[in-house]
């Protein structure tokens, strides 16, 4: 295993509302080392995004409350870093595509100014040679991301381009300075699903090619198992399962994660998903336990009565359930 | 772009038709008969017999328009009945002074709306923040000339420190005229103490005019500040490491600003409108207290010349509006998709 | 056998249905009683009705707001006797503006009750057959009616006039028409092509059932929080006229026009001036209030 660039050790985040603390990420442990593809499979609301914003530290703090953790990039604890730190850390070493292109573009500036900006505030590129250079690499990042005729589209605005065309500029934004780690959220989710297939393709691509780490959010097993080396399954904010991409799917352990298989949908074998029963659990006032528990086909009586600590079954792949604690 | 401007000017134009009909018709209902009005009760009547038949009032109603129209586009609105003078010389002496108060009320709105709304989404919740909003309700409940009896009274009275008549100070000499404007006039003519003295008289009327609307477009653009702080594209240029100055100044300046224009432009066209609501209070020799004035003694030419003057002023007004709006936002100005 | 359309076709999306009815009532108590500032608006109006209503009864000096001098009690500050003071005639202040309120209620009552219900009928005839020839005549009237700014309209219709109250009613009402008719005309012609309209028409429905059973109700939020809010306009805009001298007349008190009255004796007779302006915002903020209440209640994406 390669060395982490980035470790995120016992990160909880809550939400705060005003009939308390929405307890929504619970002490996650998550790690990803150089060159490495890891994904983060779970579903909506469970809290993929929030702990990935949180590393950018792009998340409003007038609502979200860190009480604790630990976010480390190379050892040094982004949470405790100070405002010039955080800045080149954003400028030089992660990125991150957003969930909805639509919304992450600024439908008053065209898509060329917007991507320009991030490579002039990036402090990488020669000042010497100035614009030029700064075109240069804008349009050699749009054609990296297989868009025809990039000078066109790089003066258009946001709403005149679609869906498709506005991920690939997202992707692009990212990758047009070198960074070190990529963190996608669920890229493709807007579009159907050849657009999200080219997506998925192109952007696994491209982080081959430039030799960076890359960190997947999806909600989708499939999207994760043609993606990733490695893959975490998070469920109401906590980590349940992590593994290598060929274990999970060969020896899955957790019963969500067991139930998340079943939902994907098989061209051989037939037969209609039966889904996973039951709701996502309040953030505000959880039980006590597991918080799969309600939903858990498996569940024991120790499940509603303490949370399961994480155990190594083996090589890289753990799990947080009671029903391994005694093996 | 270009077919947008064309569009917009085209209708304007049929607005002003329209409203010059309207004008007409108006002052054709009065009853009581104009030339009449104009020679007074003791004149002949074979004078009146002349004037009517120069002033068209023997055609038909429609000729009349007409030929209404056509002294209009040359400039001629026919005499004052009070002033007995052409009226369009009335309206060269006295619409440079509302001109230049409506002008001067509109560049203290926009810069302290912004400055006052900027400040609010900074301090956010704060006692700044609270005390705009609390202004923005009342801006909007005290009309213009209760404003401009309160400034009169604190101004002129209790605290002296501004002038609260006329255009200048007694002994100061109005400078050559080249609008007829002071301020711009002093500055073109290189009389800067002119200027300054100009500018102090102006203040406490552009202020009574402005500060209605001053304070509710400092709330709207406080309030789409706030808005659009929490949208997605700024945390991502936050992201992106985007330094405070470029986000604030320029991201989320930019599409904050597009609703607070539209209610600025509307409000800055209206000033003239309104102008004349503090001119009467500071006895500020405009257009609009000149067209009180004729209102109230029926002089119909004159009433006619102002309406149609400060509706075309109007109409002008909200047409750049349009194209400044058209200019900010790309999606006003581009539609679709490729 | 009359076919009754409103079991026939789908329910209207923003219509009020009558099951549903007392459930949007608590709803909307609910969301206006939320902002502090809408419930002392409420309060606000219900005391500036009050003083409207009993005026003749709450004030010492009922008398002096018709034609009354007494120069021997001219130019009085304010004291226990008047709490107002009184003006150069002797007449009472406090009277005067109490009975002011009158005027600007009858005026709000009237210039709404007239233009809104034209303006609204208008608008939907425009916006149902929008593309004829009824569309063009209404609209392009409007537009004209709206390219002038909105005082110098009224100021204009109420000049012609002869100067008194019933004038600057009629010029206002007749300025306000077509802010209606716009808004109307925009949403109406959105909603004719809904379904349930589509439907009416060819069961054969009347014009007028479709205009006001089918369009109309869809319509009724924006249009009652317009109304709402445009209280405070109308009665500024009133004010404005009775400043000019284009309003109520003397001997009967209007905020305007005593404020207009009382500046020329600032700063000596300050109270001939500052009570009445203290009046107009008084009445202006608590409509503003209630009208910023009443737009809270209809707006269901607050909640």
């Amino acid at each position: 295993m390669n060395d982490a660039i980035l470790n995120i050790k016992n990160l909880k985040v809550w939400y705060n509302t005003y009939r308390g603390y929405a307890k929504v990420v619970d002490g996650v442990n998550f790690h990803v080392g150089t060159g490495e593809k890891v994904g983060l499979v779970g579903e909506s609301g469970c809290g993929k995004t929030t702990t990935m914003k949180s590393v950018l530290r792009v998340i409003d703090s007038s609502i979200n409350h860190i009480p604790e953790g630990e976010i480390l990039y190379r050892d040094k604890d982004i949470l405790k870093m100070n405002y010039n730190d955080l800045q080149q850390i954003r400028k030089k070493s992660i990125s991150m595509i957003s969930q909805a292109p639509s919304a992450a573009l600024n439908p008053v500036f065209t898509v060329g100014e917007q991507l320009l900006d991030v490579i002039r505030y990036s402090e990488q590129y020669n000042k010497k040679s100035g614009k030029k250079d700064l075109m240069d690499m804008a349009v050699s990042a749009i054609k990296d991301v297989m868009i025809s005729d990039p000078e066109r589209i790089l003066k258009s605005y946001p709403h005149q381009l679609s869906g498709g065309m506005k991920q690939r500029i997202c992707i692009a934004m990212s990758l047009v300075t070198p960074r070190e780690l990529l963190i996608a959220d669920e890229p493709g989710t807007a579009l159907d699903v050849t657009i999200q297939d080219q997506i998925h393709r192109l952007l696994r691509a491209l982080v081959e090619e430039k030799g960076r780490s890359l960190i997947m959010i999806t909600h989708s097993l499939g999207v994760a198992r043609e993606l990733v080396d490695r893959i975490y399954v998070m469920y109401a904010g906590n980590i349940v399962e992590v593994a290598k991409t060929k274990d999970l799917f060969s020896k899955p352990l957790h019963p969500y994660t067991k139930g998340l298989m079943e939902c994907v949908p098989r061209l051989s074998g037939g037969g209609v998903t039966t889904g996973i029963y039951g709701y996502i659990p309040n953030y505000i006032n959880p039980a006590p336990g597991c918080r799969f528990c309600p939903r858990c086909p498996d569940a024991m009586d120790i499940c509603s009565k303490e949370k399961p600590q994480t155990i190594e079954i083996s090589d890289g792949h753990k799990v947080a359930c009671f029903k391994y604690t005694n093996s | 772009m270009l077919r947008f401007l064309l569009k917009r000017i085209f209708l304007g134009i049929f607005v002003i038709i329209g409203i010059s009909m309207l004008i007409f018709i108006l002052s054709r209902i009065v009853p009581g008969d104009p030339a009449r009005m104009a020679l007074g009760p003791r004149a002949p009547e074979f004078a009146v017999e002349e004037l009517r038949k120069e002033m068209y009032l023997d055609k038909p109603l429609h000729e009349q328009y007409l030929f209404w129209v056509r002294d209009v586009l040359k400039g001629d609105f026919g005499k004052s009945i009070n002033s007995k003078r052409p009226v369009i010389e009335d309206v060269k002496q006295f619409l440079p002074a509302t001109l230049e108060l409506a002008l001067f009320s509109g560049f203290i709105m926009v810069i302290a709306s912004l400055l006052l709304g900027i400040i609010a989404a900074s301090f956010r919740d704060s006692w700044v923040d609270s005390a705009i909003r609390i202004f923005s309700y009342t801006g909007i409940a005290i009309p213009a000339f209760v404003v401009a009896v309160l400034l009169l009274l604190v101004f002129g009275y209790l605290w002296p420190v501004l002038p609260v008549l006329d255009r200048l100070s007694s002994g100061v000499i109005p400078p050559s005229r080249i609008t007829g404007m002071y301020i711009i006039d002093s500055i073109l003519t290189g009389n800067f103490k002119t200027a300054l003295d100009a500018a102090y008289h102006l203040l406490l009327p552009a202020l009574a005019l402005a500060i209605g609307p001053l304070f509710q477009e400092a709330r709207i653009l406080r309030s789409s500040l706030t808005d659009n702080m929490g949208k997605e594209y700024i945390s991502v240029a936050t992201g992106y490491g985007l330094p405070k100055r470029a986000l604030m100044g320029k991201y989320l300046l930019k599409p904050s600003a597009i609703p607070v224009i539209t209610v600025m432009g509307l409000d800055f066209a209206s000033l003239m409108g309104n102008a004349f609501l503090v001119e009467k209070v500071f006895n500020w020799p405009g257009l609009s207290r000149y067209g009180i004035n004729a209102m109230l003694n029926k002089d119909l030419n004159s009433i006619s010349a102002v309406i149609i003057i400060i509706g075309v002023i109007f109409l002008v007004a909200n047409i750049l509006v349009d194209i400044i709006m058209a200019y900010l936002d790309p999606r006003i100005r581009l539609g679709g998709k490729e | 056998m009359m076919i009754k359309t409103n079991d026939i076709e789908p329910k209207a999306k923003h219509g009020f249905l009558k099951e549903s009815t007392k459930n949007n009532l608590r709803i909307y108590k609910y969301n206006f009683s939320k902002n502090k500032l809408s419930i002392l608006g409420l309060i606000i109006v219900l005391i500036c009705i009050g003083f409207a209503l009993f005026a003749p009864y709450i004030t010492p000096y009922p008398q002096h707001a018709k034609e009354f001098v007494d120069f021997n009690n001219a130019s009085q500050a304010p004291s226990l006797k008047h709490l107002f003071g009184t003006d150069v005639f002797g007449r009472d202040i406090f009277t005067r503006v109490i009975y002011s309120f009158q005027g600007a209620l009858i005026m709000a009552i009237i210039v709404l009750g007239i233009s809104v219900p034209f303006g609204v009928f208008l608008g939907l005839l425009a916006g149902y057959y929008n593309g004829s020839w009824i569309e063009v005549l209404i609209m392009r009237l409007t537009d004209v009616f709206l390219a002038l700014p909105p005082l110098i309209l009224a100021l204009s219709i109420a000049s012609v006039l002869k100067p008194n109250l019933t004038s600057s009613m009629i010029a206002v009402t007749l300025m306000w028409w077509p802010w209606y008719t716009r808004l109307v005309f925009g949403m109406a012609n959105t909603i004719r092509k809904e379904y349930f309209v589509k439907i009416a028409e060819l069961i054969g429905a009347s014009r007028l059932h479709i205009l006001f059973r089918e369009i109309l109700p869809s319509c009724l939020s924006p249009i009652l929080t317009k109304m709402a809010l445009d209280v405070g306009w109308v009665i500024l805009i009133g004010a404005s006229l009775s400043f000019v001298g284009l309003g109520e007349q003397p001997p009967n008190p209007a905020f305007g026009q005593m404020v207009a009255d009382g500046s020329k004796y600032m700063p000596d007779l300050w109270w001939m001036t500052i009570f009445p302006a203290l009046g107009i915002a008084f009445i202006i903020l608590g409509f503003n209030f209630l009208g910023d209440g009443i737009r809270d209640m209809f707006d269901r994406g607050r909640q």
